[in-house]
C-alpha cells in the first residue's frame, strides 16, 4: 500500500475547518478586478500592485504594433498555381548570341529561377551565366513601361495609328524601311519579318551583332559557297587548335562547345583526353583551360596561321603559300604534328573576324579531313547571323537618304557600332525612327516611337539555333508593363490582327507538323513540344567538304598585316558579353572568370609590357586607337601577349534607377575595315595621365597557391602511368609514423565513430578537369539563395557575398622555397598556367566553425550538412574566422530595403525574383552555402510522396544543375549506387586541406594536362 | 652598533598619520586643479566621440568598420584584448602581492584596482561591440529561456570568455569596493557639506571601525584576495583559447596560455606606471608613490617583458619544428609580409626597450620610465594586432588573402575608448581615495624610523 504523509496534523485530523480552508487552490483569494465588489471593497496593496502590472503590460503590448503585411488571396485560384508549390515552364533563351534551351521555374505566378533543359540536344541542360541571371532583367524596373513617341508617353492605339499611317505614306512612295536586328533564330519571327517586308517592297532585313563572327559566314561562302556558320563537333575532336576563338565563354555557342569540350576532357573510367592547344592575344578563358598555350599580337596572327597552314600542307599535299617569319615557329611545328596526328579528328577554329584568316582556317581544316568529322556544315547554326557587309551599306544608304524608315530590333547601334557618328548622320536622314528595345537605351534617344518589347519571359517565341533543332518560348508571366510583343507590332502594321501565339501555332503546325510521325494531331504535337521545349529533328548527316576559293589571295592579305608596338584587342568577358545585359546587377557583381574583377573594364597589359611602359596597377591612362580615345585603369594581365592592350566591350552602359554608367564603352574603338568590323591589331597610344589611381574592385587579390596545393594537378602522361599522379596522401609525422589525419581524432575514437549520419550524407564531387571557370554556377547560387548583390564598394572591401567562388590561380616559376618569389605568377605569358577551383562550403563533418559559435547558431545535421540557423547568429564571426576555406559570407549591412545597396533586393518590383524557400538574411548575421538544403527537402518530400528513396541524381543542388560541363556532383554518400559515392573512390579524388582533418563533404579530382612533358613545380 | 637594516620606508615626508589622511583627502574635498579640468574636458570629449561611434557602428552595421570576408577580427579584438590584458596588473598587486606581503603595493593598489575595474570596462564594450547583432549578445549567457531548446555552445572559447570577464569584472569590483569602505568613512567623518555627508555615508556602507569591522574587513580582504588570485592567471589564459583553440595558423599553438599572461602583466604593469606618474604629480602623492615603488613595477615590467620576447622566438622556433608550412607562413608572413612593421613595432617596443630596465639609473628614473611604459603600451596593443590580422589575413587557401585597413569608426572607437577610460579615472581620483589611506597608515614607521633617523644607512 502506498504510503501516506500528512503535511501536517491539521491535515491529518482532517477537521472541518481545515478541509474548508483548503478547498481552494490558492490560500488567498484571487483579485477579483472590475467586479462590483472589487470596486466597493478596499484594494490590497498585493492587488494594487497586481492590477498595475498587468495593466502596464497590456498596455504595452497593444501598443506594440506588428508590420502589416498584405497579402492577397486569389478571388477565383488558378488551375496550375498552387501556393508554395513551383510551376516549371520549358522555354527558350535567344538574345541572337546566344541560345540556350531552358526550363523556368516560377512561384505564384513569378518566374525566380532558369535551369537547363535537358531534353535540348545542342545545349544538353548546359546555361551560362548570362542565362542564368537573364530571371533577373524580368524584375529591372528601369525597363520601358509603355510605349513613347520621342521621349513622351503615347497609347499603344495612337502609336500604332501614327505608326501605321507613316508606313502608309512611305509605301506610297515606294519608300525603303530597314529592319535592322540582332540575329534572328526564330523562324515564327523570320516570317513575321518577311511578312512585314512583303507588305512593304523595298524593304531590307539586316542582322547585325555586335560582336560579329561573319568573317567566317564570308569565308564559308568563298571556300564552300555556303554562307553558314557550320556546327562545330568539339566532342569529336582529339586535337583541338583554337586561334583567338573563346569558344568555351563567348565564341558562337560556348553552352554547347563547353558541354562538347568537357566530354572529351573527363576522365571518369577513362584515360584519353582530347589536347587542347590555343594560340591567343589575351588570356581567355577558353585559353586558360589549354594544354599548351602560346601568345601573339593580333598582326602575328597571320603569320602564325600560315605557317600553321605550310606545314600542315608540306604532308598533306596541299598547295604552299608565302609565308612571312614566325616568332612562334616552334609552337606552330609542334601544333602541326599534333594535327597531323590526328587528321580528321581534329579541330582548328580562329576567333577573328577576318574572312582572310578564315578562309586559311577552312583550308587547313580541309587538309586535315575534319570537314564532315568535327565540322558539320551540313548543319548550320544559326546564333551570330551578323551580316558587317549588309550593315556597311545600310549605314551607306541611310547616309545618302535611301531609306525613309528603320526599325531597331535587339540591338542598340547607338551604343554598338564602332562609327556612331556616320550612324547617327544616317539616321538623320530617315524619315521614321522605331525602336523595339525593353529598356531606354543609346539608341532610343533618336527614335521616333519606342514600342517596348515584352521581356523574352513574357513573351512567345520559338528558336532554331541549329539546321533542325527547334525549340518554343512561353510566357511564364503576364505581361509586367504596359508592353507588347515586338512580332505583334509589326504583325500589326503589316495588317495581320492574329496575336503572335496563334501565328506560332500556325507556323508550327504548318511547317514541322508535318514533318515528324510521332503525334497523329497537331494538337498533341503541339502540346508535347511545348511541354518538352524542344523539337528536333535528325541532324544532317555530315558531308565531307574540300575548300575551294583562291586561298593565295587571303595569304597575300594576312601576310600584310601592319604590326605596331602596342595593339589593341577588344574582347569580350564570360558575364557581361556584348553589353546587351550589362544592366544585370548579378552578371557586373559576377567576377571575370580570369582578372577575377567585377563593375568595372579596363586595360590589360602584361606585366613585362607594363614595366617597359612604366605603368602601375590601376593607374588611369588615356588610350589612343583609330583616333578615338578613351581613359581606363590599367590591370596587370599575366599571361596577356607583350605589346598588346586588350579592353572589355560591352561596359559603359547604365545601371539601377539612378542609371550610374559602369565601365567605359570601347566599342568606338573597333574599327571597320573592307566593311568587316575588327576587334583587334590597330595601333594603339598610350599617355599617362594626372588623374588619380582608380579602384578596382576584385574578389580575389592573390593569385598564386604559394607553393601550397588547394588544386591538385598532374599531366596525362603521368596519370595513364599512375592514376593517384600529383594526388599523394598527406599523412601527418607523428612519434609512431606517419598517420592519417583521421587516425589523430581525439573526438572520434573506434568505439566512438563520430555521428552516425543513417539516413543520407549528402555530398559534392567537383572534377577539376571538368571546371571550365565560367561562373555559371555562381550566378545560380545567387538566383537561387537569394544571395545579396553588393556593388563596387563592398566588393573593393573583399566583402562579396556569393556563396560558390571561383578560385583562379596562376602557376609561379619560382622554387618552392622561396616564398616571397611565389607570390608573383610566372613571367612568360607562354608558360603562365592557369587553375579553377570552385570552393564552397565544404560542410566539414569536423566543421571549425560549429565548435566556435558561442550560440551554437551553426551545427552539423544528421546528413551531413552544416546549417546555419540566422535567427540564433549574434554576428561574433568567430566561425569565419576559423573556417579554413574561408566560405563563410557575413552580412555586413542590412542588404535589403537599403538604398546604399539599391539593387534587385531594394525595390519592390526586383524582389519579385527572390526565391520564397530561402530567408533573406537581416544584418549582422553570418551566412554560406547550405547546399541548396531547400532543393533536398524538396527532393525528399516527392520522393515520400512516391513511397520511395531519391534517386541519384534526382536532387540537384544549383551549382550542379546551371554547370554547362557538368563538373559538379551532387549525390548521397550512404547510397551505393551514386555517382558522388564512386568518384569519391578515383585515385583522383582529394579533400581540399585534407591535413586538418576536416573530413568535408565536398572533395575534388586532380586537373589533367594533356602534355607530354612533365607537371611543372605548380604553386 | 650592529642591528639588523631597517627596511626601506614606504612613506617619505615624515608624514604622521594626519598628515596622510590630510594628503589623500584634499583631492576630494578640495577643488580640483585646471590640469584635471584640461585632462577631464579631453577625456569627455574623446568619450562623446566614442558614443557617436559606437552609436553610428550599432545603428548602421559593422561595415562601417574596415574588416572583411578574410579578416573577420581586427581592432576590435585587438582592442578587447588590449584592455583586458592592462587590467591584470591591478588584479596582480591587490590580490597576489597582498598575499605575499608586500607591503609597497599599499601606496599603488587602490589606482591600480581602479584602472583594472575601468580596462574591463572599456574591454567589456568590444565584446559588445563586434556583434553583428548586439541585441542579442545576451544569448552568449546560459539563460533558461523560452525559445526552444536553446542553450550556449559551451565548446566555444567565446563562452568561456563571457565567464571569465564576467567573473572578472564583478570579482575585481567587489574587491576594490571591500577596500573603499574604511576610506569612505574617513571621508564621511570629514565631510563638511550635507550633500557629502550623504554620499559617502550611503557608499561607507555604515562602517563604524570596531575592531569587529576591521576583523571581517581583514578576513574578506584575504577572502576575495584569494579568488582574484587564480583569476590573474585563468582570465588571460582564456581570452588566449579564444586564439589557442582555433586552427588559424598562428593562433593554434600551445604557449598562448602563458605568454598572454605575462603580456598582460606585463602591459598592465606599463599602464600602472603611466597613470601613475601623471596622478602623482597631479596630486602632489610624490611622498606615498616613490621612486621605490617604480623601480619595483619596473623590475616586474623587465621580468614579464623578457617572459614575452622568450615567447615570440619560441613561436618561431614551434614554427620551424612543428614542419607545418602553414604555420611556417605564417610567421615568416609576420616578419617579412605586408604586415612588418606592426611585426618590428611590435619587437621594438616589447623585446628591446624593457631590457633598458636593467640598468638602474633608468629603473628610477621617471622620465625613462614613463617613455618606456609607452612604448610597452603601443608595443602591446601591436602584439594583439599582429596576432590577430597578419594571422587571418594569409591563412590557408590564397585565393582569400587580403589585407586590412581600419576606418575612422575604428579608429574613433579605440581614441575614444581611452577618453572612456580616462574619464572614468579622473572622475574616480576626484571622488574616491586614489591611495588606500587606512591601509597605508598600518606601514607608517613613526618611532623606530624616526630615533633612528640620521643612524641608519638610505640607499
Amino acid at each position: 500500500m502506498e504510503k501516506k504523509y500528512w503535511k501536517g496534523l491539521d491535515e491529518l485530523n482532517n477537521e472541518a475547518e481545515f478541509v474548508k480552508q483548503n478547498q481552494n487552490e490558492f490560500a488567498e483569494s484571487i483579485p477579483k478586478v472590475l467586479t462590483q465588489e472589487s470596486l466597493e471593497s478596499n484594494t490590497h496593496r498585493r492587488d494594487f500592485l497586481k492590477i498595475l502590472g498587468f495593466g502596464i503590460g497590456a498596455a504595452t503590448l497593444a501598443s506594440c504594433e506588428a508590420p502589416v503585411r498584405k497579402t492577397i488571396p486569389y478571388l477565383i485560384k488558378p488551375e496550375e498555381v498552387n501556393p508554395g508549390e513551383a510551376n516549371w515552364y520549358a522555354s527558350t533563351f535567344a538574345d541572337g548570341s546566344e541560345y540556350s534551351s531552358i526550363l523556368v521555374k516560377t512561384r505564384d505566378g513569378r518566374p525566380i529561377k532558369i535551369e537547363g533543359n535537358t531534353l535540348s540536344s545542342v545545349t544538353k541542360g548546359g546555361t551560362s551565366a548570362r542565362v542564368q541571371a537573364s530571371v533577373l532583367s524580368v524584375y529591372d524596373s528601369t525597363r520601358l513601361k509603355g510605349p513613347k513617341a520621342g521621349k513622351s508617353d503615347i497609347s499603344w492605339e495612337d502609336a500604332d495609328q501614327q505608326i501605321s499611317q507613316k508606313l502608309a505614306d512611305i509605301a506610297a512612295k515606294n519608300g525603303k524601311i530597314a529592319i535592322l536586328s540582332a540575329s534572328i533564330i526564330s523562324p515564327s519571327t523570320q516570317s513575321v519579318i518577311n511578312d512585314f517586308i512583303s507588305k512593304y517592297p523595298g524593304s531590307k532585313h539586316i542582322s547585325y551583332d555586335a560582336v560579329s563572327v561573319s568573317g567566317i559566314r564570308a569565308a564559308n561562302k568563298e571556300s564552300f559557297d555556303m554562307e553558314v556558320i557550320p556546327s562545330y563537333l568539339f566532342n569529336k575532336a582529339e586535337v583541338i587548335v583554337s586561334l583567338g576563338a573563346d569558344f568555351l565563354s563567348t565564341w558562337i555557342s560556348p553552352v554547347e562547345f563547353a558541354s562538347q569540350y568537357a566530354e572529351n576532357r573527363k576522365l571518369r573510367n577513362k584515360n584519353t583526353m582530347s589536347k587542347h592547344i590555343q594560340f591567343e592575344s589575351t588570356l581567355s578563358l577558353s585559353g586558360s583551360n589549354a594544354d599548351e598555350r602560346y601568345t601573339h599580337k593580333p598582326s602575328e596572327l597571320g603569320s602564325v596561321l600560315l605557317n600553321l597552314y605550310n606545314k600542315i600542307a608540306s604532308q598533306t599535299g596541299g598547295p604552299s603559300l608565302q609565308a612571312p617569319a614566325c616568332r612562334l615557329s616552334e609552337a606552330i611545328n609542334k601544333t602541326a604534328q599534333e594535327l597531323l596526328a590526328a587528321k580528321g579528328k581534329s579541330l582548328v577554329i580562329c576567333g577573328s573576324n577576318d574572312p582572310s584568316a578564315q578562309m586559311i582556317v577552312n583550308a587547313i581544316n580541309s587538309l586535315l579531313g575534319n570537314y564532315g568529322n568535327t565540322i558539320n556544315l551540313d548543319s548550320p547554326v544559326y546564333v551570330n547571323q551578323g551580316d558587317d557587309a549588309a550593315l556597311a551599306t545600310l549605314v551607306e544608304g541611310m547616309k545618302k537618304g535611301e531609306y525613309s524608315g528603320l526599325i531597331l530590333y535587339k540591338c542598340n547601334p547607338l551604343y554598338s557600332y564602332p562609327n556612331t557618328n556616320d550612324f547617327s548622320e544616317g539616321l538623320k536622314k530617315v524619315g521614321l525612327k522605331i525602336s523595339f528595345s525593353e529598356k531606354w537605351n543609346e539608341s532610343s534617344d533618336m527614335m521616333d516611337y519606342s514600342c517596348p518589347d515584352h521581356n523574352f519571359l513574357e513573351s512567345w517565341n520559338d528558336a532554331e539555333p541549329k539546321a533542325g533543332h527547334y525549340s518554343l518560348a512561353q510566357p511564364v508571366i503576364a505581361p509586367l508593363f504596359n508592353t507588347r510583343q515586338a512580332q505583334e507590332s509589326l504583325l500589326k502594321w503589316s495588317g495581320n490582327t492574329s496575336d503572335f501565339q496563334t501565328y506560332i501555332q500556325e507556323y508550327w503546325k504548318a511547317n514541322f507538323f508535318s514533318r515528324q510521325e510521332k503525334f497523329a494531331t497537331n494538337e498533341d504535337f503541339w502540346v508535347q513540344s511545348l511541354q518538352d521545349g524542344v523539337f528536333e529533328m535528325a541532324s544532317a548527316e555530315s558531308k565531307s567538304y574540300q575548300s575551294k576559293g583562291d586561298v593565295n589571295v587571303a595569304a597575300a592579305k594576312l601576310s600584310k598585316m601592319t604590326s605596331a608596338d602596342l595593339e589593341l584587342v577588344l574582347y569580350v568577358k564570360t558575364g557581361i558579353g556584348n553589353g546587351e545585359h550589362a544592366g544585370n546587377p548579378w552578371l557586373q557583381e559576377l567576377p571575370d572568370p580570369i582578372s577575377k574583377v567585377c563593375w568595372d573594364n579596363y586595360a590589360s597589359i602584361s606585366p613585362q609590357t607594363a614595366e617597359k611602359l612604366n605603368l602601375v596597377q590601376t593607374q588611369v591612362i588615356n588610350i589612343e586607337s583609330n583616333g578615338k580615345t578613351i581613359k581606363l585603369p590599367v590591370f596587370i594581365q599575366p599571361g596577356q601577349a607583350n605589346g598588346t592592350v586588350a579592353i572589355a566591350l560591352g561596359y559603359g552602359r547604365s545601371i539601377g534607377k539612378e542609371g550610374k554608367i559602369i565601365g567605359v564603352n570601347a566599342y568606338p574603338m573597333a574599327g571597320i575595315s573592307n566593311a568587316s568590323l575588327v576587334f583587334s591589331g590597330s595601333a594603339v597610344k598610350v599617355t599617362k595621365t594626372s588623374d588619380e589611381n582608380y579602384t578596382l574592385a576584385s574578389t580575389q587579390t592573390h593569385h598564386t597557391m604559394m607553393g601550397r596545393e588547394p588544386v591538385r594537378e598532374t599531366t596525362l602522361a603521368e596519370f595513364v602511368k599512375d592514376p593517384k599522379a600529383g594526388n599523394p596522401l598527406e599523412l601527418i609525422t607523428t612519434a609512431n609514423g606517419k598517420k592519417r589525419p583521421e587516425e589523430l581524432d581525439i573526438w572520434a575514437t573506434a568505439s566512438n565513430p563520430g555521428f552516425e549520419k543513417p539516413n543520407h550524407k549528402w555530398g559534392l564531387g567537383i572534377d577539376l578537369n571538368a571546371c571550365i571557370g565560367c561562373g555559371a554556377c555562381v550566378v545560380s547560387c545567387s538566383a537561387e539563395n537569394n544571395v545579396p548583390v553588393v556593388g563596387k564598394d563592398e566588393i573593393s572591401r573583399t566583402r562579396e557575398m556569393h556563396w560558390i567562388r571561383i578560385d583562379r590561380y596562376y602557376s609561379s616559376a619560382a622554387a618552392e622555397t622561396d616564398r616571397i618569389g611565389l607570390e608573383s605568377p610566372t613571367a612568360d605569358p607562354d608558360k603562365l598556367e592557369v587553375v579553377f577551383q570552385p570552393v564552397m562550403c565544404q560542410h566539414c563533418n569536423h566543421a571549425p566553425c560549429e565548435t566556435v559559435c558561442p550560440v551554437a547558431a551553426t551545427m552539423h545535421s544528421s546528413e551531413g550538412l552544416n546549417q546555419m540557423a540566422y535567427n540564433r547568429c549574434i554576428g561574433t564571426r568567430y566561425c569565419a574566422n576559423n573556417c579554413p576555406y574561408k566560405v563563410r559570407r557575413f552580412n555586413w549591412f542590412k542588404y535589403s530595403d537599403n538604398n546604399m545597396f539599391d539593387y534587385q533586393m531594394n525595390d519592390d518590383l526586383g524582389k519579385m525574383v527572390l526565391n520564397p524557400d530561402v530567408v533573406v538574411r537581416s544584418r549582422g548575421v553570418m551566412e554560406k552555402c547550405s547546399m541548396c538544403v531547400q532543393r533536398i527537402q524538396a527532393g525528399k518530400l516527392k520522393s515520400k510522396i512516391a513511397g520511395r528513396r531519391p534517386v541519384d541524381g534526382e536532387i540537384q543542388t544549383a551549382c550542379a544543375q546551371s554547370c554547362p560541363t557538368h563538373a559538379i556532383t551532387f549525390g548521397d554518400f550512404n547510397d551505393t549506387a551514386s555517382a558522388v559515392g564512386s568518384d569519391l573512390k578515383a585515385p583522383r579524388s582529394y579533400y581540399l586541406l585534407y591535413e586538418l582533418n576536416t573530413q568535408p563533404s565536398v572533395f575534388y579530382q586532380t586537373k589533367v594536362r594533356n602534355k607530354a612533358k612533365e607537371a611543372k613545380s605548380e604553386a | 652598533m650592529q642591528e639588523s637594516k631597517l627596511r626601506e620606508t614606504l612613506v617619505l615626508g615624515d608624514k604622521s598619520y594626519h598628515d596622510i589622511t590630510e594628503d589623500i583627502c584634499r583631492p576630494i574635498e578640495g577643488k580640483p586643479n585646471k590640469y584635471w579640468w584640461i585632462a577631464f574636458a579631453i577625456s569627455f570629449c574623446m568619450f562623446l566621440w566614442w558614443a557617436v561611434c559606437l552609436s553610428y557602428t550599432i545603428g548602421t552595421g559593422l561595415g562601417v568598420w574596415g574588416l572583411n570576408r578574410t579578416v573577420g577580427w581586427a581592432w576590435d579584438i585587438t582592442n578587447f584584448v588590449w584592455w583586458i590584458g592592462i587590467g591584470h596588473a591591478g588584479t596582480l598587486i591587490s590580490a597576489v602581492l597582498l598575499l605575499f606581503r608586500q607591503k609597497w603595493r599599499m601606496a599603488i593598489n587602490r589606482s591600480a584596482e581602479a584602472m583594472t575595474i575601468f580596462a574591463v570596462l572599456c574591454a567589456a564594450t568590444y565584446i559588445i561591440a563586434h556583434m553583428g547583432r548586439p541585441w542579442l549578445a545576451y544569448w552568449a549567457l546560459p539563460l533558461p529561456n523560452q525559445f526552444g531548446s536553446l542553450w550556449v555552445n559551451f565548446n566555444s572559447a567565446l563562452v568561456w570568455d563571457v565567464f571569465a570577464i564576467s567573473t572578472y569584472f564583478s570579482v575585481s569590483l567587489a574587491f576594490w569596493y571591500t577596500g573603499l569602505i574604511p576610506d569612505f568613512a574617513v571621508i564621511r567623518d570629514r565631510a563638511k557639506t550635507r550633500g557629502r555627508k550623504i554620499a559617502y555615508t550611503i557608499l561607507s556602507f555604515g562602517w563604524i571601525g570596531t575592531a569587529k569591522n576591521w576583523q571581517r574587513f581583514e578576513e574578506m580582504a584575504l577572502v576575495l584576495a584569494g579568488i582574484s588570485t587564480p583569476l590573474v592567471l585563468s582570465v588571460h589564459t582564456i581570452v588566449s583559447f579564444d586564439f589557442a583553440t582555433s586552427l588559424v595558423p598562428g593562433w593554434h599553438t600551445t604557449i598562448f596560455p602563458p605568454y598572454f599572461v605575462a603580456g598582460a602583466i606585463f602591459s598592465g604593469f606599463a599602464m600602472v606606471q603611466t597613470l601613475l606618474l601623471i596622478t602623482r604629480k597631479v596630486l602632489t602623492l610624490e611622498n606615498y608613490i616613490t621612486v621605490y615603488h617604480v623601480d619595483m613595477m619596473n623590475r616586474i615590467i623587465l621580468i614579464t617583458g623578457s617572459i614575452v620576447g622568450v615567447a615570440y622566438i619560441t613561436e618561431f622556433f614551434m614554427a620551424w619544428y612543428s614542419g607545418v608550412k602553414y604555420e611556417q607562413y605564417a610567421f615568416l608572413n609576420r616578419m617579412a609580409g605586408p604586415y612588418w612593421w606592426a611585426y618590428w613595432s611590435m619587437m621594438t617596443c616589447n623585446v628591446i626597450t624593457p631590457q633598458l630596465f636593467w640598468f638602474k639609473k633608468l629603473r628610477e628614473s621617471l622620465v625613462a620610465t614613463f617613455i618606456i611604459s609607452i612604448f610597452v603600451n603601443i608595443g602591446m596593443w601591436f602584439e594583439r594586432f599582429v596576432i590577430i590580422v597578419t594571422s587571418l589575413h594569409r591563412d590557408y587557401l590564397p585565393s582569400s588573402w587580403t589585407m586590412f585597413s581600419p576606418t575612422w569608426v575604428e579608429v574613433g572607437l579605440f581614441v575614444g575608448s581611452i577618453g572612456l577610460f580616462f574619464t572614468c579615472f579622473l572622475l574616480f581620483a576626484r571622488f574616491f581615495p586614489v591611495i588606500a589611506l587606512s591601509e597605508l597608515k598600518t606601514i607608517l614607521k613613526t618611532s623606530g624610523s624616526q630615533s633612528k633617523k640620521g643612524t641608519t644607512d638610505h640607499e
